[in-house]
This record gives structure tokens, C-alpha cells and sequence, in this order.
């Protein structure tokens, strides 16, 4: 199963990010192979949507879970389109999410928070 | 003329300078481009008042039309499309409604549809003429019916507009000021008072404006903004004290200028002041 995380660094014993799409990077990472990508969220300096910017990332990957510490509504929405589901992180390392992903103590997200939309 | 009121805060006095400049001139226009809470209709009580709905362009796609080439996603930069499971999702509150997706699209599966944002009202009060700019509540950007605000012809008649800026420096007071002729800062008496200032003082720098700032709620003693003012060559337009008497008047939503004598003769002497600095202004610039 294909999952994703918004991480601080580009490494495993980074931290999860506290935003999703204003993450510096995004893990994507396989729990079957074991394969880990760490891509550069461009979504970084959007002027606005940068939630939407990367739930359509996270989609075309055919990400199946997300791993997250916060997600707004405009993702939610892009996200359940996908099919996706958006997990609650906790705080700590991306390797210490992925284990209690795999460990199934993880549970759904269930609070998402209001956009910006970048106007003003 | 158009004149600007702004500062970089909400409860400056932006509204109490604008109302009571606009109450003291012979015929004035009065636009409250503070449209997410315009409140100097509640001072003029405006009659006759004409209403009109503002709205915006926000795409709607046609999934039979739409060939996934995504040229749209990639063209918005405020990412308000997405293309996911074979569809374009439109997230419209992310929009800016610049048009541009459904100018792309070669498939022309991007149509545009009208979207009420807020209102523009305009009325009678007196020898005022009350133009009221409305956001409804959830909507992102007031901008749109700033633009419909100042694209006034009735404006344009009168020899004074008083335009009522929203408080800050972001778009919206941009879009307030953009064809202001002159602009007065007023400004509170504090260091956060300064603060707020140099916020506007900034702005209008950058903006080109002739300006010159209003010192709001004086007291005796020291006033850091008036400090500001002189270390910055900033004109002061006036005082206006920090007096019981006006305050109750302006909390009972009470024009100053309509009340007592001695507020007109003092809005009536700042409106002389800005007059000619609007005028000796424009002849330096011409």
C-alpha cells in the first residue's frame, strides 16, 4: 500500500510536518516494498490552494492513505475524491508514523480546518 | 476629488474623519469601501437607497467536454482546480476569477457562471451621497465590489468623494486608494498608534499619494504619532482631542459635524486644510 506524509527533511527519522500543503516535502512511501521518494512540494510559495496542489500530488501517485498532523477542507474534498484516506499523525518522526500506521494505531482524521485561499 | 481615508488598524477614526469631512462640504459623496463592515451608513441613514448585486466569473466544467489535459491545473496559480478520478473539481472560494481556465481550455469545457458576492447600495443623506460597498459574509476578497464602488459616475460629478478605506494595508485598501487624488492617515496617540501608521505611511509611499495624516484622540502630554509625523516630514492636518462630549456623539451613531457648531467649525477647517493641500498638490503635479 502506497501512503504519504508531509515531512520537515528529506529523511526517515524526520519529523512529520506540522502543515499539510505547506509541507516542505511529502514522503511517499510503499509498505509492501518498503520503497520510500521524498518529493519537493512546489506548493511551498503557492499564492493560495496549496492544500489542493498537493492532494492532486497525492492523488496521482495513487496514494491509498494519508498521513497527516492537519488538513483543510479544499484537500479533504480533493483527497476523498481520490479516494484517499487521511489519517491522524502523531507528533514525532516520519519512521515512528509509519509504524503505528502499520501497527494500525492510527486513526481517521477527523477535524479539517478552514482555508486561507491566499486573497488579501 | 477623491480623498482617501486610511490607517493600519480598525478604530482609528477612519470612519469618524470621512462621514464628518463628507457632512461638512457643500456636496459630497461619501463610499464606505470597508465592505466587510461598512458602518457609515449608520451615522447618514441613508433614503432612498438603491440596491445592486455584485457578483464574480467562477468556472464550471463540463465532465462530457473535458479531455483531462489539465492545461487549466497547470495554469492556475491559486491551484482552485484539480483534476482527480477523471474530473475537474472547482474549488470556487479559491478562485480569483481571472478568467484564465476557460480562456485555455482547447476543448472549451470550462464555461463561466455568475456568483453573488455582496452588494452595493447608494442613498441620500442630505447633502451626502451614501455609497455603501457590502461582503457577503464568507466571501474571500472585497475587491470586486471596490472596483464597482469607485467606478461611479455620480462620484465623478461631485466636487468632494470621501473614500472610507478597510483598515490594514493588504488588496482591498490598495484597490481603495489606487485613484484617491490625495490620502489622510489618521493615527492614534500610542506607539502601537505609530506602528499602525507607518503601516499606511508606507503604503501611500508606494502608492505615489499625496498625503497627510489626522491625529485622532488627543491628549495632553506626549503623542508618539505627532513625534512620527515630525521626524517624517509628514503633514498634520489636524487634531482631533480625546473629549467625552464627541465621543458620546459619535457612539450614539450621531454625525459630529450635524450636532454642534463646534465640531463643524473644526471638520469645516480640516476640510479647508485638505482642500488646499489637494489643490496645491495637484498644481505641483500637473
Amino acid at each position: 500500500m502506497k501512503i504519504a506524509i508531509p515531512t520537515e527533511e528529506k529523511s526517515m527519522d524526520s519529523n512529520i510536518n506540522e502543515s499539510f500543503g505547506r509541507a516542505p516535502y511529502i514522503l511517499l512511501y510503499n509498505t509492501i516494498t518498503k520503497e520510500s521518494e521524498f518529493l519537493d512540494n512546489s506548493a511551498v510559495v503557492a499564492q493560495g490552494g496549496a492544500g489542493v496542489r498537493v492532494a492532486q500530488v497525492v492523488a496521482d501517485n495513487g496514494i491509498k492513505a494519508l498521513i497527516t498532523l492537519r488538513c483543510g477542507e479544499n484537500a479533504e474534498k480533493a483527497l476523498s475524491s481520490a479516494e484517499v484516506l487521511i489519517y491522524k499523525g502523531i507528533n514525532g518522526t516520519v519512521k515512528q508514523n509509519i509504524e503505528k500506521f502499520i501497527g494500525e494505531e492510527l486513526y481517521l482524521l477527523d477535524k479539517f480546518h478552514e482555508g486561507f485561499h491566499g486573497h488579501e | 476629488m477623491k480623498i482617501a481615508v486610511l490607517s493600519g488598524k480598525g478604530g482609528t477614526g477612519k470612519t469618524l474623519v470621512s462621514v464628518n469631512l463628507a457632512a461638512a462640504s457643500k456636496e459630497s459623496v461619501y463610499i464606505d469601501c470597508d465592505v466587510e463592515e461598512p458602518n457609515g451608513h449608520l451615522f447618514f441613514k441613508p433614503h432612498n437607497v438603491s440596491k445592486k448585486n455584485i457578483s464574480v466569473k467562477i468556472p464550471i466544467a463540463d465532465e462530457n467536454l473535458c479531455n483531462g489535459c489539465r492545461k487549466c491545473v497547470e495554469f492556475c496559480k491559486f491551484n482552485a482546480l484539480a483534476y482527480i478520478n477523471k474530473k475537474i473539481i472547482i474549488f470556487d472560494e479559491v478562485c480569483h476569477s481571472c478568467g484564465g481556465c476557460s480562456l485555455l481550455c482547447p476543448e472549451k469545457a470550462i464555461s463561466e457562471r455568475e456568483k453573488i458576492i455582496g452588494e452595493v447600495q447608494t442613498g441620500v443623506s442630505d447633502n451626502v451621497t451614501v455609497i455603501t460597498g457590502i461582503l457577503n459574509t464568507g466571501e474571500a476578497s472585497g475587491v470586486p465590489i471596490i472596483k464597482s464602488l469607485l467606478d461611479n459616475e455620480e462620484a465623478d460629478k461631485r466636487e468632494y468623494v470621501f473614500i472610507d478605506c478597510p483598515p490594514g494595508s493588504a488588496c482591498v485598501v490598495m484597490e481603495s486608494i489606487k485613484d484617491a487624488d490625495y490620502c489622510i492617515l489618521v493615527a492614534e496617540p500610542t506607539l502601537f498608534g505609530v506602528h499602525n501608521l507607518n503601516i499606511v505611511y508606507e503604503l501611500v509611499k508606494l502608492f505615489n499619494k499625496p498625503f497627510g495624516a489626522v491625529l485622532n484622540k488627543c491628549l495632553d502630554g506626549e503623542n508618539p504619532s505627532e513625534k512620527f509625523c515630525m521626524e517624517n516630514n509628514i503633514k498634520i492636518l489636524g487634531k482631533i482631542p480625546f473629549d467625552n462630549e464627541l465621543g458620546k456623539i459619535n457612539s450614539n451613531a450621531l454625525i459630529l459635524t450635524r450636532e454642534n457648531e463646534k465640531y463643524r467649525e473644526m471638520f469645516s477647517s480640516l476640510l479647508k486644510i485638505v482642500a488646499k493641500e489637494v489643490e496645491y498638490e495637484t498644481a505641483i503635479n500637473s
